[in-house]
């Protein structure tokens, strides 16, 4: 009885490791959607960015893990701002089937330049020693590195939200998700805050692929394969607050850990079936009032 | 006054239901290249396949703007239902085909509800949920399917009992070609007929439909299941002609395959589909053939470029070609783009 018990909360304690860490990944693009109405698939493609700069930085340069998590920030925010500059701002005002067209189109060209830079196998990174194994906390197994990330995610969460409860720039942010239109009537530079929120947005997926790379696996097809799981906490989150996604993140993080130790041979399929019913009983999300 | 406009439309109808001459070229064309390209046969095949996959989707996309990623799932469920009835003792092709698009259609007449309401976003996403969800299926019933190993040991009866399957795959593209003749022709009457130009006018405004009385639900739960219908005689004739069927038919990499092939060929005139599958077949064929690992990067490179470069400005161009090809001389205000009804 007892180990079972610790079983859930083991069980529990990664599911909430793994559901901060989805939500650091989808951060961003809650943002482009619920800003600009953009909706981005190749958001994983910067996610996985982040996640091969630290693997080639680590494997190659012998750089020491921590060392590669700022630029695993700062590189996919500069590719972000870069793109978000030449080529979404185009696209803004165009219709769905073209943005996911478009998206689609990118992520297929970093899916086969990865592949092509670095070949189709995973990338494996060697975490640090002090980062490794488990330690018995009152009878529950915890994992060290996932008590990391949890930390590392937590911190970001009470930033992010610090930021956009408390500062002057945050709540232009919210403005101009709320009302676009009326945002910019009132001399808000809506463009220039959307560059800077595609960008951090970007580096926070960035930081995530660096930080999931041992625990979500890192190979070319990343983007593909966690491209559903962003869109889910972002439509079921809803895109108008902070805390939607990341709630809704928590949850797809503890169902997807429950599920495949209890009901393996079930898999996915619990996840896309609640994901449906979700979406087809609340369109705008499970925290969001309806408009 | 009413009746005027009832005739100005029958008049209108009628004439766009003309076949030109472009059009009968086309398929002349594609019927003479069964006597005149016979290695490539094979090719030719898929290409007819992957053409009627995409008239499918054009018939949701392009008439009644549903946007899709998931429609692989009713292309890989007709795969699966004639590979596992021919599997089973059950040969006749025809059976196969008429079996697989009643699944389809189940499956899509099911599923079209879930359509119904929400954004585009939502319409994605649910879309692409079912399709996980029938992949997920088709992966744990392996003792149905194969699992990940395929469904192996399908073997066809000849069609109508006369014509067997050869290697040259002369009969198998003889075969896909005549079937996606006749459901073309299908497609195009009820296109030109009043329930097509409903769907137009629910694309173009939903709120506007419903005003003047279409019902809107009504119309798109039919043209869904339609569609998935189509879809599943397109997976059931690949299922036929290869005789074996993987969780590839499932992939996510097929519904947004057959979106590409639909935005090459230009959504909403039917014939994009079917340009669409040739063009990206012999892209495909040519860029594999140069760098067999990496061809999706350019199959991704052109979908970016077609967006940027105006896609609806490609297609009116094409669509335009088309109409001088076909000796249309109407000169009417032609439908707007796809999809440019924005919910809030």
């Amino acid at each position: 009885m007892s180990f079972s018990e610790n079983a859930v909360l083991t069980i529990l304690f990664d599911g909430i490791a793994y559901g901060m860490l989805l939500f650091v990944l989808a951060c961003g693009l809650a943002v482009t959607l619920g800003l600009m109405n953009f909706v981005n698939l190749a958001h994983g493609a910067f996610a996985m960015a982040g996640g091969y700069i630290t693997a080639v930085m680590m494997n190659r340069m012998g750089v020491p893990f921590l060392a590669t998590l700022p630029l695993a920030f700062i590189g996919p925010a500069l590719l972000g701002l870069v793109l978000e500059r030449t080529l979404y701002k185009r696209l803004y005002t165009r219709s769905h089937l073209d943005q996911v067209l478009f998206s689609i189109g990118l992520v297929f060209m970093a899916v086969a330049a990865i592949d092509y830079s670095f070949g189709s196998q995973q990338q494996l990174i060697q975490l640090p020693t002090w980062l490794q194994g488990r330690i018995d906390v009152l009878g529950v197994q915890v994992g060290l590195y996932r008590s990391f990330i949890i930390a590392i995610c937590g911190a970001l969460v009470v930033v992010l939200q610090l930021i956009l409860t408390k500062t002057r720039f945050g709540s232009r942010l919210r403005a101009a998700v709320d009302d676009p239109r009326v945002a910019r009537g009132l001399g808000i530079n809506v463009s220039l805050i959307f560059a800077a929120t595609f960008a951090f947005g970007s580096g926070l997926a960035g930081l995530g692929g660096a930080l999931g790379a041992e625990i979500l696996g890192l190979d070319p097809t990343f983007p593909l394969k966690f491209m559903i799981y962003f869109l889910i906490v972002v439509t079921v989150g809803g895109t108008t607050s902070i805390t939607g996604p990341f709630l809704a993140s928590l949850l797809l993080g503890i169902a997807d850990v429950a599920g495949k130790y209890y009901v393996p041979s079930v898999g996915a399929f619990v996840i896309y079936t609640l994901m449906i019913v979700v979406l087809v009983l609340r369109p705008q999300g499970l925290f969001e009032r309806a408009r | 006054m009413s009746s005027n406009i009832a005739d100005y439309v029958r008049t209108t109808l009628v004439r766009r239901g003309r076949w030109g001459i472009g059009e009968i070229l086309f398929w002349l064309i594609a019927a003479s290249t069964l006597y005149f390209l016979p290695e490539r046969h094979l090719i030719l095949n898929e290409i007819a396949i992957i053409g009627l996959f995409a008239l499918s989707l054009d018939l949701i996309l392009g008439y009644a703007g549903i946007v899709s990623l998931g429609h692989a799932a009713f292309f890989g469920l007709g795969a699966y239902a004639a590979g596992i009835l021919a599997k089973y003792g059950f040969a006749d092709p025809l059976l196969g085909l008429v079996i697989a698009a009643i699944a389809a259609a189940i499956l899509g007449f099911a599923t079209s509800f879930l359509v119904l309401r929400g954004s585009d976003l939502t319409k994605l996403m649910v879309t692409l949920g079912v399709a996980l969800v029938l992949g997920e299926v088709a992966n744990q019933a392996s003792w149905l399917t194969g699992g990940a190993d395929g469904l192996q040991g399908i073997s066809m009866g000849p069609i109508l009992g006369l014509f067997e399957f050869d290697i040259f795959g002369t009969t198998a593209y003889a075969y896909s070609l005549a079937v996606t003749f006749l459901l073309f022709i299908l497609a195009r009457r009820i296109v030109v007929s009043p329930f097509g130009l409903s769907l137009r006018s629910i694309r173009d405004n939903p709120l506007r439909a419903r005003a003047v009385g279409i019902p809107v639900n009504r119309r798109l739960v039919a043209v869904y299941t339609l569609a998935a219908a189509y879809a599943g005689v397109a997976g059931a004739l690949l299922a036929q002609t290869t005789q074996f069927v993987s969780l590839d038919v499932l992939a996510f990499h097929r519904s947004a395959d057959v979106m590409l092939v639909l935005v090459i060929g230009g959504v909403g005139y039917l014939y994009g589909g079917l340009i669409g599958a040739i063009v990206f077949k012999v892209l495909q064929d040519v860029i594999s053939a140069w760098t067999p690992q990496y061809w999706q990067f350019w199959i991704g490179l052109i979908l970016v470029i077609i967006v940027l470069a105006g896609r609806e400005r490609l297609t009116e161009r094409v669509r335009t070609l088309w109409k001088g090809m076909a000796g249309r001389t109407t000169k009417s205000n032609e439908p707007l783009p796809a999809t440019s009804a924005r919910e809030i």
